[in-house]
């Protein structure tokens, strides 16, 4: 945007000279914006919004399980127990032996989900980084290789988790690869690493679309500056294409993480229940909820919702830098302050520095 | 350029929302759960149409007989609902519309394991004695569909475990199918060194329902008692133990191969059917597939069944199949009772097994001499059924199950010795079936 086009407030407007709105970024369409998304938000509240709230009135209560020892029926109803479904954990706890040793049920699965979730999305990003840069080449037979590549994202978990399994399988591919007699599908760390493997092969390539998305968006004059200057492609590498195609691969990197760390379908249909080497916090949300026990599944996964919280907001404080004060009404302040001056020395042409990223320079 | 503005707010909205999707899809709404519904006022003579849900039709066996049904009850019409392959998925169908109250599904067909579940939460409707005789049926199959000493479903199909066997290769050696776990274990001796590739005996052993069936076997085989007559546990006797050591010791040996701890029913079979194994413990399923002369069996004709084997003496099998109950809250109870009646009834039975291979639950019908014909293994899964053990009647099967297999499999991968695993299972189904 050397030719500044933009003309968001700046321009040749006349200088903002009434007190400038509490929201710098307001344009004053706030009413027409709130009735716009108004069926979404009512949307979101149904399907969103309320579930959570009943899933947090369920985390409290105890369905009665005690059978009558006369005729051995169940008494209807539940009891409130308070935050008795979120303290049973240490009161109570279901010892299990996972890759972790002894240790509490739900501890182990959110030990796994957090393992899973490092190690899956380490891999996928470098893969699906790799991928991007492969498909954004032009080459003959382009549209093959990003065909072959986009395929496994298309194809549903459950399915490509049978498929993992036959591969898996003590008589399978994989053994036959290896030359072992490896048990994938048992309960041991072979199990961990074939989630691993299924999971990248299935979701590298997510990463990949959207950083491809990220990179065609990088001018090719930026890359012949570049070579004029004579730097080497690794240098090309990590001063260009990573820095300029950060932001497309943080948001991919980000919604890899919210999702693995819910993952559910591969293990349970690859690996199978009751799997304490893979077993996520996910499907023992799940295996509660199946045993009729509402109160502690809909605490476990609230556990885990505060859990996924907590890791997005990190997140987005380690990579995003600051969402709300943001440093785009910083920008704008400072573009506006540069405005009076300019109007003040009108005839004079003043070159503003080209740092403000988020909003237009206008015609300069 | 806004990329650096575009992505925290997508950040921002991505974070919150994927956050947000975890607890609405793995939270459940409350429901209020049903009270038992008292055998007393019910109205046995109210008519009218009823449905019948049950899992995938995989036998092909229903369409038939509700069409002879509907044909002679015009006012009393059944609809079929066919629920899931999946046997969870059945289950939670079913226990949805128990917890509305809803009699949208008027009969089921309840796994076995499921019957006390669902009694104890007054899903089902007691049936009373005088009304709903269980003469001729099989004894163990009219046990697993009593609860606190009530009738709350018929039985459907029943299913028992049978030892399938090389035939030439043991006729070869000039031996008899083993009686005993020591017998099968010389036989396997003398018959496996001259069989490449071949290994002695498996089972079900990978975790899930399979594994339950076959180390309770074990232990019941072993003179243990997996369950005592009064409902309690008593896994931790020296017998009980020595069953598991039994399977843990096969997998030691090599006498079960060590990938049998990922198999379930149709992986054992495959590789029986490949030629891999002498021995091998499965449903009666395995019959039809295995005769097979399409090429997918190599061992068509070269095959027979036999009881189980225990460590002394005859083993002892793990009772499978389905009950067929009345919801509790359905309308034209007259009408479900005379339709379960139907399929308890002889002919249906015997239709079940002409036409899906499905084991009957009437004790006549394993001595008839033309059935024997048309199924060689007709009488041998009798006497499995006539002596199979339930597994527990427990409320919580869930978890019940699950402790059984964890304690299990922690042992078969050698993480515990069985002793300790079995004294800690004790503990837990103590809790479990109190």
């Amino acid at each position: 945007m050397s030719q500044g086009t933009a003309t968001t407030l700046a321009g040749n407007t006349p200088p903002i000279t009434r007190k400038p709105k509490k929201n710098l970024l307001s344009d004053g369409q706030g009413t027409l914006a709130a009735i716009l998304i108004s069926p979404t938000m009512l949307v979101i509240l149904f399907v969103v919004g309320i579930p959570i709230l009943l899933s947090l009135r369920e985390s409290v209560f105890l369905k009665a399980t005690a059978v009558d020892p006369v005729t051995g029926l169940i008494p209807e109803g539940e009891s409130f127990v308070g935050l008795g479904n979120f303290t049973d954990i240490f009161n109570n706890p279901q010892v299990v032996q996972g890759a972790w040793g002894p240790m509490d049920r739900l501890v182990n699965s959110f030990v796994n989900v957090t393992f899973f979730t490092v190690v899956c999305v380490v891999l996928e990003t470098i893969l699906g980084v790799a991928m991007a840069l492969i498909m954004a080449r032009a080459f003959r037979g382009k549209g093959f290789v990003r065909a072959a590549i986009l395929i496994p994202w298309a194809i549903p978990t459950v399915v490509s988790a049978r498929m993992w399994g036959l591969i898996f399988d003590s008589n399978g591919v994989m053994n036959a690869i290896l030359g072992q007699k490896i048990l994938w599908l048992a309960d041991n760390s072979y199990s961990q690493m074939a989630i691993v493997i299924a999971d990248v092969w299935k979701t590298a390539p997510f990463i990949g679309l959207l950083t491809l998305a990220g990179l065609q968006t990088i001018p090719a004059d930026v890359y012949e500056a570049a070579r004029v200057d004579g730097a080497n492609a690794w240098q090309q590498f990590v001063r260009i294409t990573l820095p300029m195609v950060k932001p497309a691969l943080v948001v991919a990197v980000l919604f890899r993480t919210l999702d693995t760390m819910r993952m559910f379908d591969l293990p349970w249909a690859m690996v199978g229940p009751g799997k304490y080497y893979v077993e996520t916090t996910s499907i023992l949300a799940y295996v509660e909820n199946n045993q009729l026990r509402y109160g502690s599944a809909a605490a476990y996964s609230l556990v885990l919702f505060a859990y996924i919280v907590v890791v997005a907001f990190l997140f987005v404080k380690l990579l995003g830098a600051d969402v709300i004060g943001d440093d785009e009404s910083r920008a704008l302040t400072a573009q506006r302050k540069r405005q009076k001056e300019l109007a003040k020395a009108s005839n004079q042409k003043v070159k503003l520095a080209r740092s403000t990223i988020t909003s237009g320079e206008g015609q300069s | 350029m806004s990329h650096a503005r575009t992505t925290r707010r997508v950040l921002a909205a991505a974070a919150t929302f994927g956050a947000l999707l975890v607890t609405a899809a793995c939270s459940s709404s409350a429901s209020p759960s049903a009270s038992g519904s008292a055998a007393g006022g019910v109205n046995w003579d109210e008519r009218g149409p009823i449905t019948y849900a049950q899992g995938k039709d995989t036998a092909g066996v229903w369409k038939g007989v509700l069409d002879q049904w509907n044909a002679a009850h015009p006012n009393e019409q059944v609809t079929f609902v066919e629920l899931s392959p999946e046997a969870d998925q059945q289950r939670a169908d079913m226990i949805k519309r128990g917890q509305a109250k809803s009699g949208e599904f008027s009969v089921m067909s309840v796994d076995v394991v499921w019957t006390s579940e669902f009694a104890a939460n007054g899903f089902l409707q007691e049936l009373p004695a005088d009304k709903f005789p269980t003469t001729g049926m099989l004894k163990s199959a009219v046990d697993a569909s009593t609860y606190f000493n009530k009738l709350y479903a018929y039985p459907q199909g029943s299913d028992g475990a049978m030892l399938y066997y090389r035939k030439d290769l043991l006729d070869k050696a000039g031996l008899q199918p083993p009686k005993t776990w020591d017998e099968m274990q010389a036989a396997c001796d003398k018959v496996l060194p001259d069989q490449k590739g071949m290994s002695c005996y498996a089972g079900q052993h990978q975790k899930y329902e399979g594994l339950t069936c076959n180390i309770a076997e074990a232990v019941n085989s072993a003179g243990g008692e997996f369950i005592t007559a009064d409902g309690k546990p008593a896994v931790n006797t020296p017998e009980a133990i020595a069953g598991l050591q039994w399977m843990v010791d096969g997998f030691k040996t090599g006498m079960i191969p060590a990938d049998a701890i990922t198999w379930k029913e149709e992986e054992g079979r495959q590789a029986f059917q490949d030629g891999k194994l002498l021995f091998h413990r499965n449903w009666p399923y395995v019959w039809n597939l295995a005769s097979k002369t399409d090429g997918s069996s190599k061992v068509a004709g070269k095959f027979a069944v036999a009881p189980l084997p225990g460590k002394t003496g005859p083993g002892v099998s793990t009772l499978g199949g389905h009950n067929i109950g009345i919801s509790a809250f359905t309308k034209n109870k007259g009408t479900a009772g005379d339709f379960i009646k139907f399929i308890a009834s002889e002919p249906i039975q015997k239709t079940f097994l002409e036409k899906g291979s499905l084991a009957p639950i009437l004790e006549s019908l394993y001595a008839d001499p033309a059935l024997n014909k048309q199924f060689p293994y007709l009488s041998t899964l009798g006497e499995s059924i006539k002596t199979a053990k339930a597994r527990p009647k427990a409320v919580k099967y869930g978890d019940v199950t699950l402790a059984i297999q964890d304690a299990t499999y922690s042992a078969l991968q050698k993480q515990v010795e069985p002793a300790a695993a079995f004294g800690d299972l004790q503990t837990k189904l103590e809790g479990l079936l109190k």
